[in-house]
């Protein structure tokens, strides 16, 4: 590959940091503020803040405990499900639905609503042909600030739960919600937005325009309102694009500048997080240290999937083209890939989008290479904690590092400790819910599939290759990520067991860390002593990375060798 | 407290949907649409009034005379997106990439004299992610640029001149790849050869 391709990549990583932590420090302000803004310029935005907690109640309700705190999640999202479920089935009879489609089938109306309240974006639908402009504007879009928002609120309340000195509760959940919409996601997402109509991505209430070609056929160019939405699918990490190629397309991404921005923005809230964590736990260096250990397993993907997309695939190569990288061609395997973005910067993409729970592409996954394409499916079987989606990521890490300090603790023999509080049994109990169920719930649902006639009759392909499509869905589904293997169908059986992963693998976690913040907010800080185990060194980074690919490995690596390995070997 | 819990959300799920669903996507369009009409639209190139295409839509293009595009997966239908999906070792794959490959060295091997596989950048035989991918390779505009030069007339020189003034290169100068569009540089010959 040539220089220019690594130095792109570097800049990138030099970027992710260099962006993230003064984000980070501003979201620590916006999340630590009393019910009146952050910064005293800023007053005026308080009266709106002001009208919202009074109607949710929240200026009577401050600090919520984590029952209530959980609760609030959960009927609120509640209620968008229903909302959106009632929402498809009932399109053919509302209006802004040109196309005349019905209702949507009731099985996929499920799986779709778990799909965007738990921002993972899975689709079993092709988006033109089953739903209504109606129920993707009013009903899906809106998902891809609040699911986003939901997770960054939680996440929240977890850290202030660490940060909290034996007494209170994690804060408000409208509050928090509120603060993430309205100062930081609709921000940033004006932002991204309007930068990238000025590139060339539509931002229009027009539809299609018919133009007469050069060579005078007639083409039908989509349009519409793309550029909104590109942008905080982008931000939070949820994925589902304007059109079906996703971010290939040039109307979604026109060029290397845009193309930046958007990868860039997949990590940017996750890694801004670690950041504010740090800043929220007063433990700057303890944060480093998380956000060195996230980076080393990002550095890791693009060090595997870069070489080996430059390299070409077998087919390529054994064509004899001219696959190699010089001033005049990026070469390399562009099966399903752009001229204008290359293979650098379409195999950073894949990297970066499975690290975060985001799902979008620039390039087509199945036609990467085997190491190429590898690397970016063991990102999702890894749980999404390298940087991971907003909020989710970090709360999943925090499971991570608790086993860590919990081994660690075990080695040295004494009890452990995180952020100067003491982690007992019911920590570890917690812990253990919060990063053991959603790789058994995976594989218990695969289990069901591949040996249940109905569940069969979802599978595509036959033999391992349908083992791996059955797998790679339920992980994909479980873990929120969207992403999807071509094939696995959207039968009754498969959208509704889908639709339970995606719920289950949301809010189970979900609820844990709040456990977890609440429980650890009622205890007091116990001095540092030359006893204790440090967290801000190279040591405690190299025992998280092990701790997260042993955890991620021993739970997948069995049936990894039933599906993919099995089919490598075959 | 579940029942007031759930008037709320109500409430705040119509707050939000209002507010994102809405307002936030018209609030772009509002901005889009005065600042940066020409890309909100999709930048369209007219010519004598009536839309030819758009910039960032690879269209298709046959015959000897014309810069051809890279193979798309979906015939170039820009209302209908999708990877070609096939794995990196599919016979399907092989397949189609030979039958490119043949196609390529039939039609410019008679202006590149020796042309063989090996002489054919990637791009020239894999279909893009887009299917509507608008730029090939500077090295896939240079090697079809003998076969346009002789059937048109022009100097070779002149042809890689228009072909330097239609290259978009990298963002800025760092970020992509440089990249030739083929609708603005079919275009640009037409102008020069005085159609």
């Amino acid at each position: 590959m040539t220089a220019n391709g690594w130095l792109q990549i570097l800049f990138y990583m030099v970027a992710l940091g260099a962006l993230g932590y003064p984000l980070g420090l501003v979201m620590a302000k916006v999340y630590s503020a009393e019910i009146t803004p952050f910064e005293r310029r800023l007053r005026f935005l308080g009266a709106p803040e002001r009208a919202f907690a009074r109607l949710t109640g929240a200026v009577k309700e401050r600090d919520q405990d984590w029952k209530r705190y959980g609760l609030a999640v959960l009927i609120f999202s509640s209620v968008f499900i229903v909302g959106l479920y009632g929402l498809e089935r009932l399109q053919s009879h509302l209006f802004f639905n040109p196309d005349h489609l019905p209702a949507v089938p009731w099985h996929i109306a499920f799986n779709t609503a778990a799909s965007f309240v738990t921002n993972t974006n899975w689709q079993y639908y092709a988006g033109e042909t089953t739903m209504s402009y109606l129920t993707q504007m009013v009903g899906l879009a809106v998902q891809n600030f609040v699911s986003a928002a939901v997770g960054m609120a939680v996440l929240a309340a977890v850290i202030r739960g660490f940060a909290r000195r034996g007494e209170g509760g994690l804060g408000n959940f409208w509050t928090d919600l509120y603060r993430s919409l309205v100062y930081i996601l609709l921000p940033l997402a004006l932002a991204l937005s309007v930068i990238l109509v000025s590139q060339g991505v539509p931002q229009t209430l027009h539809g299609h325009v018919v133009a007469t070609t050069v060579q005078g056929a007639q083409q039908s160019i989509a349009r519409g309102p793309v550029a909104s939405q590109e942008a905080i699918k982008q931000l939070g990490t949820n994925g589902g694009g304007f059109f079906n190629s996703n971010s290939a397309v040039p109307f979604e991404n026109p060029n290397g500048l845009t193309n930046f921005l958007e990868v860039l923005s997949i990590l940017l809230i996750p890694a801004a997080q670690v950041f504010m964590f740090g800043r929220m736990v007063l433990a700057r260096r303890h944060a480093f240290v998380v956000f060195a250990s996230m980076f080393v397993l990002f550095a890791a993907g693009v060090a595997v999937t870069v070489p080996a997309e430059q390299h070409g695939s077998a087919v390529l190569r054994s064509a004899g083209v001219n696959v190699t990288a010089s001033g005049s061609q990026s070469g390399g395997n562009m099966s399903d890939k752009e001229v204008r973005f290359g293979i650098a910067n379409t195999s950073l993409w894949a990297v970066a989008t499975t690290d975060a729970s985001n799902g979008s592409v620039n390039g087509g996954v199945d036609a990467m290479t085997p190491a190429g394409g590898g690397a970016p499916l063991v990102n999702i079987f890894l749980g999404e904690v390298v940087f991971g989606g907003v909020g989710s990521g970090l709360y999943g890490m925090f499971f991570m590092i608790l086993i860590a300090v919990f081994v660690a603790g075990l080695m040295v023999g004494r009890t452990p400790e995180y952020l100067g509080k003491k982690i007992e049994a019911r920590e570890m109990k917690i812990v253990a819910v919060g990063a053991l169920f959603v790789p058994t719930m995976v594989l218990t649902l695969t289990a069901i599939a591949v040996v249940s006639d109905k569940g069969l009759a979802s599978v595509f392909n036959h033999g391992a290759h349908g083992f791996t499509e059955a797998l790679y869905a339920y992980t994909s589904q479980g873990n929120n990520n969207g992403s999807a293997f071509a094939g696995y169908g959207g039968t009754p059986f498969a959208a509704s067991f889908g639709g339970v992963a995606m719920l289950l693998g949301r809010f189970v976690p979900l609820l844990a860390a709040l456990a977890l913040g609440g429980s650890l907010a009622a205890k007091r800080p116990a001095p540092v002593s030359a006893g204790t185990f440090r967290t801000d060194g190279a040591t405690f980074a190299f025992l998280l990375v092990g701790v997260i690919l042993l955890t991620a490995g021993l739970m997948v690596l069995p049936a990894l060798t039933l599906g993919p390995i099995v089919e490598g070997l075959s | 407290m579940i029942g007031r819990l759930v008037a709320t959300s109500a409430v705040v799920v119509v707050l939000s949907t209002l507010a994102f669903g809405v307002g936030y996507p018209l609030l772009v369009t509002g901005i889009g649409q005065t600042a940066f009409a020409s890309q909100a639209n999709g930048s369209l190139i007219t010519k004598d009034g009536k839309v030819v295409g758009s910039k960032l839509v690879a269209q298709e293009f046959t015959g000897n005379q014309w810069f051809h595009e890279r193979p798309s997966g979906v015939a170039y239908n820009a209302a209908a997106t999708s990877f070609a999906n096939l794995g990196p070792t599919s016979a399907d794959l092989a397949t189609a990439v030979h039958k490119q490959l043949v196609a390529v060295i039939a039609l410019e091997g008679p202006y590149n004299p020796g042309l063989a596989a090996a002489g054919v950048p990637v791009d020239a035989v894999t279909t893009s992610g887009s299917g509507i991918d608008p730029d090939i390779s500077p090295a896939y505009a240079a090697l079809q640029s003998h076969r346009i030069a002789a059937v048109s007339g022009l100097p070779l020189a002149t042809v890689a001149q228009l072909i330097k003034k239609n290259t978009d290169g990298r963002s800025l100068g760092f970020f992509g790849e440089p990249g030739v569009n083929v609708l603005k540089l079919n275009l640009a010959l037409a102008k020069a050869e005085g159609h």
